[in-house]
């Protein structure tokens, strides 16, 4: 017999709405990729980012690196929408300028990612689109690792990874940093070789994976003595 | 006894639609929700393909993307069809590797009814049919290119059904990167090798500057005098060497039940089978 329901009349299909009236409105923020990654060991912390601009299917850059340096024993690491990126560190620039000239001494790590998270969380409402990773040293001079979302929220990490290819580093780190689903392995504390050599291997299995993840890595390895840079080519396709 | 259609039954060829609205209610429903529906993996390519003076050079690139992951890092662009006629695949990954399986069998069968060699403009004209039927649903872009009686032909066609036939097509997200490379340097009849360093050329213009294309460069050599499909002919980029050792003691894995089952087996045959771990 035949069916009634495909037929709105003799010689007719009935019309199919798939969805409603389709309005393409402006959005204000755009996706640009790149990773980020920190680790605090017992007297350093690095600060890593691949060096990767793009968006949609394109590349903006190659050489955008996404660690910034703050203070002597401070770097951030921003990833997300780079507009917000460089406004956002520009506006801690500043911060860290007014502090400098009204208390007479430098911000502290944990000064800087407590006032970063007052400033994410002033644009609650229109938030800052930027995955923010906060490496330095405390005033003990301990390696130090502080991690926020978009709006502010934030915490103190041995280690975090951030942006687009976050998901495939955070585990890895759990597993070689945390030691965490292992069983009879020696927790030895991290050197600073072995960190340095770590961020270099993960962010080579990242580029493999994830498209927005390449062509080059920067490093920044805070210590007492300073902070010191380091760039290694990653795949490029 | 032999089973006639019913009269009072519709033929219905290609896809039911009846579930449609159904199912944009129910994607509007859950996209509000933690879940999404899947979507289909689409190849994010680079594919090229042009006329030379012997023949016919396809390129591809081999990299498969599910969203913005590297899902294959060496998957197969290029697939056969006929003796001397091969298309490369773009678009939702399916869709190109059942289009042309289809086309495959066809032109076998057509062969053997007609007693001829399939000709590259059978091929394309039985490909636009299915894809226009299929109205655009099926998403594949495929460039067919082959040697015939007739000559060395290159056609590209699309998902809604169009096709073109031109000396040199480029087809994929990466397309534009790779026909502005055969727009600089592309002549007619050209040199077989320099024919390839060009298709070569174009391919890793996509690999370098889309980002849903990467990997290595496939090329597919069609003349009159055969065929040379070569696999991985240019990687123009390698795996970043790690200084760390990642193996895993015996023992690392906790073992927190063991359950031994005894089953009387026999070892019939045994092979060894290499995984592609790299």
């Amino acid at each position: 017999m035949l069916s009634a329901q495909s037929f709105g009349g003799p010689g007719k299909m009935k019309e199919y709405h798939y969805t409603g009236a389709v309005e393409n409105r402006f959005s204000p923020y755009a996706f640009n990729g790149g990773t980020v990654l920190a680790v605090a060991g017992e007297d350093f912390a690095i600060v890593a980012s691949d060096t990767r601009l793009s968006e949609g299917y394109s590349i903006h850059s190659r050489d955008s690196p996404k660690c910034y340096k703050l203070t002597d024993t401070t770097v951030i690491g921003c990833s997300g929408f780079h507009g917000d990126c460089l406004t956002l560190t520009k506006i801690i620039d500043a911060r860290l300028k007014m502090y400098k000239h009204s208390n007479n001494k430098t911000m502290t790590s944990g000064a800087i990612a407590a006032m970063l998270s007052t400033i994410l969380y002033g644009r609650r409402f229109f938030p800052y689109y930027v995955y923010n990773i906060i490496g330095g040293l405390d005033e003990e001079g301990k390696g130090a690792v502080y991690s926020f979302d978009p709006v502010g929220s934030y915490q103190r990490d041995t280690y975090k990874a951030g942006g687009s290819a976050s998901a495939m580093l955070q585990p890895l780190l759990d597993n070689q940093i945390g030691f965490k689903n292992m069983e009879g392995v020696q927790h030895v504390p991290l050197t600073q070789e072995k960190a340095v050599q770590l961020v270099k291997d993960v962010f080579i299995s990242a580029a493999e994976r994830d498209v927005y993840t390449g062509d080059a890595l920067r490093i920044c390895i805070v210590t007492k003595e300073g902070i010191n840079e380091q760039t290694i080519p990653l795949r490029k396709d | 006894m032999l089973h006639t259609l019913n009269p009072c039954q519709e033929q219905n060829g290609g896809f039911c639609f009846e579930n449609s609205r159904r199912n944009a209610v129910l994607e509007s429903s859950l996209s509000e929700g933690t879940n999404k529906a899947p979507s289909a993996r689409k190849t994010g390519t680079t594919i090229a393909g042009m006329v030379c003076k012997d023949g016919v050079v396809l390129g591809a690139d081999t990299r498969a993307t599910d969203d913005m992951v590297v899902a294959d890092k060496n998957c197969m662009k290029i697939h056969y069809i006929a003796p001397k006629i091969y298309c490369c695949g773009a678009g939702v990954a399916a869709d190109a590797e059942m289009a042309t399986q289809i086309m495959a069998s066809n032109v076998e069968l057509h062969m053997l009814n007609t007693g001829r060699p399939p000709l590259v403009a059978m091929v394309t004209r039985q490909l636009k049919q299915m894809l226009f039927r299929y109205q655009g649903h099926m998403g594949s872009s495929v460039i067919v290119g082959g040697v015939d009686v007739t000559g060395a032909h290159l056609y590209s066609v699309y998902p809604h059904g169009s096709y073109d036939k031109l000396p040199f097509l480029t087809m994929g997200s990466g397309a534009a990167a790779a026909v502005s490379v055969f727009e600089d340097r592309f002549k007619p009849n050209m040199e077989l090798e320099e024919a390839k360093k060009l298709v070569r050329d174009a391919i890793a213009a996509g690999i370098f500057c889309d980002l849903g294309s990467g990997s290595n460069v496939d090329l597919c050599v069609i003349t009159d005098v055969g065929v040379q499909f070569l696999r991985g002919y240019d990687k123009p980029t390698a795996k970043g060497q790690r200084e760390g050792q990642y193996r895993y003691k015996p023992g690392t894995t906790a073992v927190l039940t063991k359950t031994e089952t005894p089953l009387s087996l026999d070892v019939v045959d045994e092979c060894v089978q290499l995984m592609d771990t790299e």
